[in-house]
């Protein structure tokens, strides 16, 4: 159902990969009638393709081109070469993600007015709010189907979530459920209920968790106005003399560089690929990379505060059996400064495989006080935390000069120290957590170190004055008004919550707004 | 995947006629080694025997689990028994039995007690060989489909239509 345009088409939007940010732009382009090409550095992995196996699934679809790292974070030395656990597919890391879909509160539109002044923070408040993100947000639960919103049922609680679940109460938490997730919990959308096979982040065989890859995707490629290219990776954005943007040279399947015109660029190709992309664009115009005249491009990196309580019973949970996550605690979502530090953070289900906790329990661990935890897996159950970090400017992407991908390209540096803020706040989180598994009887706990980032944000920073990041309230570059960023980079800051519903919500907008500038000639 | 072999076609008694002891729990004869019970023998392709028996003491104390079968062990560490990996993994093997020796040991097979030899590992925990031998066994042990059962994972569930129906809410102890 492709609808090919020619290389020499400067009539089409282009939009720089396909994952929450860039598939839902592109096919919500399409449906508008705008003709757009969708270059996406990976293959096309539908449900019959996923398997439920860890380490094959993350051999198929994960990004593992090489980046290198630097920082005080404990990633950098348990994982110096993977900063990131992220997907390069078509749909891109909507096939990995667990679903959870929660919306931003109000406070945390505006982070530096709340919490004040933080220091070594590079607090910014975003340029729009609540209110404005109102009907998006709802547009973007409809799309998703995301479960207790718009007269959705929830999910039944698996064994991890109801071990959580009384753990929670027994400590007074009130706000406990199973979550608004982008999962099924009745037909919908044309496709079915969640089965409970427990393998969410392998990539959903039943099609039952949302995944741009087989909704937004093949809906856009049906109005005719979506062509897709499958291993384009896309290695530099070009422009004219007067400074707007021209299209892209991108690697074909082949190996062999192309250009594709284009009256609109879009960025989407996650937080570390899109500030790399921006810089490796360098021009004797632009020396210090595209759109980066607030020499923001890149900095700000935001992970969020993560980590993991596992926990071990004296009898069977069998964890692995139902959705990954399968639950929330949010009443420590709050900002309440009085837990010594601002912010909140969320507690959320998460089972791992045995050949992932192995990895995860304790990275680097060994002996016995690592295998008689193992030896317990059937007995454990586990929760993951997410909360809001502080953004700081020394945390950033650069261009690793001295490594280069198969393509020569030089690869992101990903540099990150964490704040005192997020020390304090994961500290607590752990208290918290390893509470909640002893009120139920936890015969012994893991505060468990972050994992590869999941969540990565905020290094095309939208700001209200040009001086302070990279994009306007649009996703615009302020420096060219033809160059957009539509996936999670654009954070302002990063709130307690899953980012993904917000990362659709603006895409959505942004669709709304391209297409009316488009309309007007003005674009 | 596996090169350990069954070694029925070997009675106990000319398996032990062909070898010799090695720390406890090994014997080792010209090209192979097997475990005391012959319960499976490995043949070796590059790699000295002694190395090989070393190298799978070392692969359990540094993941020790009572309840697995030393064939899991052999099957996760039966990657360095290959020409290019040689001059590596025997340089590394030497370091640890010097290790050993250093505490008055004769090599590392002839320590007795766990604890005692994992006070040696802990000697070269930094080294690149033991991270290298360590991170192998991660996914060299853990990723092994027929030790996931003698956890109680349980692997695949699609084919077997998830859990809707089988239990992903059964616990029945809160
Ligand atoms: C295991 C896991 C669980 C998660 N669970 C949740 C959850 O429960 N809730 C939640 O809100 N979020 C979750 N997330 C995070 C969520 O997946 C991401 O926030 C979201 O997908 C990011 O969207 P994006 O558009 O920024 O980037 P992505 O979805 O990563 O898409 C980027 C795409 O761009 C492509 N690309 C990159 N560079 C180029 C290039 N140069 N040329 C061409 N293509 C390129 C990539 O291949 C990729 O397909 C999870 C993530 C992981 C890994
Ligand atoms: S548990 Fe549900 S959402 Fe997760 S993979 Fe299985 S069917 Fe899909």
């Amino acid at each position: 159902m492709a609808a090919p345009f020619e290389l020499s088409d400067d009539s089409v939007v282009v939009v720089i990969g396909t994952g929450a940010g860039g598939g839902v732009l592109a096919n919500e382009l399409a449906q508008k009638g705008i003709s757009v090409v969708a270059l996406e550095a990976g293959g096309r992995y539908l449900p019959d393709d996923y398997v439920n196996d860890e380490w094959e699934s993350f051999g198929q679809l994960a990004w593992l081109d090489a980046r290198t790292t630097s920082g005080d974070w404990r990633v950098a030395k348990d994982f110096s070469g993977l900063p990131a656990w992220i997907v390069k597919a078509v749909g891109g890391t909507t096939t990995h993600w667990a679903g959870a879909s929660i919306r931003f509160q109000d406070h945390e539109w505006k982070a530096s007015t709340t919490y004040g002044n933080v220091q070594g923070a590079n607090l910014l408040d975003w340029p729009i709010d609540g209110a404005e993100m109102a009907p998006w947000y709802e547009l973007a639960e409809e799309k998703l189907g995301v479960t207790r919103t718009g007269g959705r049922e929830g999910l039944p609680g698996c064994n991890n979530y109801l071990v959580f679940e009384k753990g929670a109460k027994a400590l007074g938490y009130t706000e406990v459920h199973t979550g608004r997730m982008a999962i099924n919990s009745a037909d919908y959308d044309g496709r079915p209920a969640c089965q409970q096979t427990g393998f969410c982040f392998q990539g959903c065989k039943w099609g039952a968790k949302w995944s741009a890859a087989y909704t937004d995707i093949p809906k856009g490629e049906a109005t005719g106005n979506l062509e897709v290219r499958e291993r384009a990776h896309v290695a530099r954005v070009l422009h004219d003399d007067s400074g707007k943007v021209t299209g892209v040279e991108y690697f074909d399947a082949d190996g062999n560089l192309q250009f594709q015109a284009a009256r609109v660029v879009c960025v989407a190709g996650n937080s570390f690929e899109s500030p790399r992309l921006l810089l490796n664009s360098a021009s004797a115009m632009f020396p210090d990379g595209l759109a980066n005249s607030s020499g923001q491009v890149g900095r700000n990196y935001m992970r969020h505060m993560t980590g993991s309580v596992y926990a071990v019973f004296d009898k069977p949970v069998k964890m692995w059996r139902g959705t990954t996550m399968a639950g929330i605690i949010q009443d420590e979502s709050k900002h309440d400064p009085s837990r010594g530090f601002v912010g909140g953070y969320e507690l959320e289900t998460l089972s791992l495989g045995l050949p992932f906790m192995a990895a995860f329990l304790d990275p680097g661990g060994w002996g016995r006080e690592f295998t008689t935890a193992l030896d317990a897996y059937e007995n454990m159950a586990g929760m993951w935390i997410v909360g809001e970090d502080m953004p700081q400017e020394t945390n950033r992407v650069t261009l690793n000069a001295d490594v280069t991908d198969q393509y020569g390209l030089p690869v992101p540096n990903v540099h990150f120290d964490d704040h005192p803020n997020d020390i304090a706040m994961r500290n607590h989180a752990y208290k918290q957590g390893m509470a909640v598994y002893d009120a139920v009887g936890a015969t012994r706990t893991f505060p468990t170190p972050p994992y590869p980032s999941t969540h990565n944000l905020g290094t095309n920073r939208m700001s209200e004055n040009p001086r302070d990041g990279v994009v306007n309230k649009w996703g615009q570059t302020h420096d060219i008004a033809n160059l957009f960023v539509s996936d999670g980079s654009v954070f302002t800051t990063g709130g307690a919550e899953n980012p993904t519903l917000t990362i659709v919500a603006l895409a959505i907008r942004q669709a709304d707004h391209i297409a009316g500038e488009m309309g007007r000639g003005t674009l | 995947m596996t090169d350990v072999k069954d070694r029925k076609g070997m009675t106990r008694r000319e398996l032990l006629s062909r070898s010799v002891a090695a720390g406890g729990a090994f014997v080792i004869g010209a090209g192979f080694v097997a475990g005391k019970d012959a319960a499976w023998a490995t043949e070796m392709n590059a790699l000295k025997p002694q190395s090989m028996a070393t190298l799978i003491q070392m692969a359990r104390d540094i993941y020790p689990h009572d309840h697995l079968a030393d064939e899991y062990y052999v099957i996760a560490v039966k990657g360095y028994d290959v020409p290019d990996m040689v001059d590596e993994t025997e340089a590394g093997l030497r370091m640890l039995d010097d290790a050993a020796r250093g505490k008055g040991y004769g090599s590392y097979l002839d320590i007795g007690w766990e604890r005692d030899r994992v006070d040696i590992l802990r000697q070269i925990e930094d080294s690149a060989f033991f991270q290298k031998v360590r991170g192998g066994l991660v996914t060299g042990l853990y990723n092994q489909k027929a030790v996931w059962p003698l956890f109680g994972y349980e692997g695949e569930s699609f084919s077997q239509g998830g859990y809707i129906d089988r239990g992903f809410n059964d616990i029945n102890w809160l």
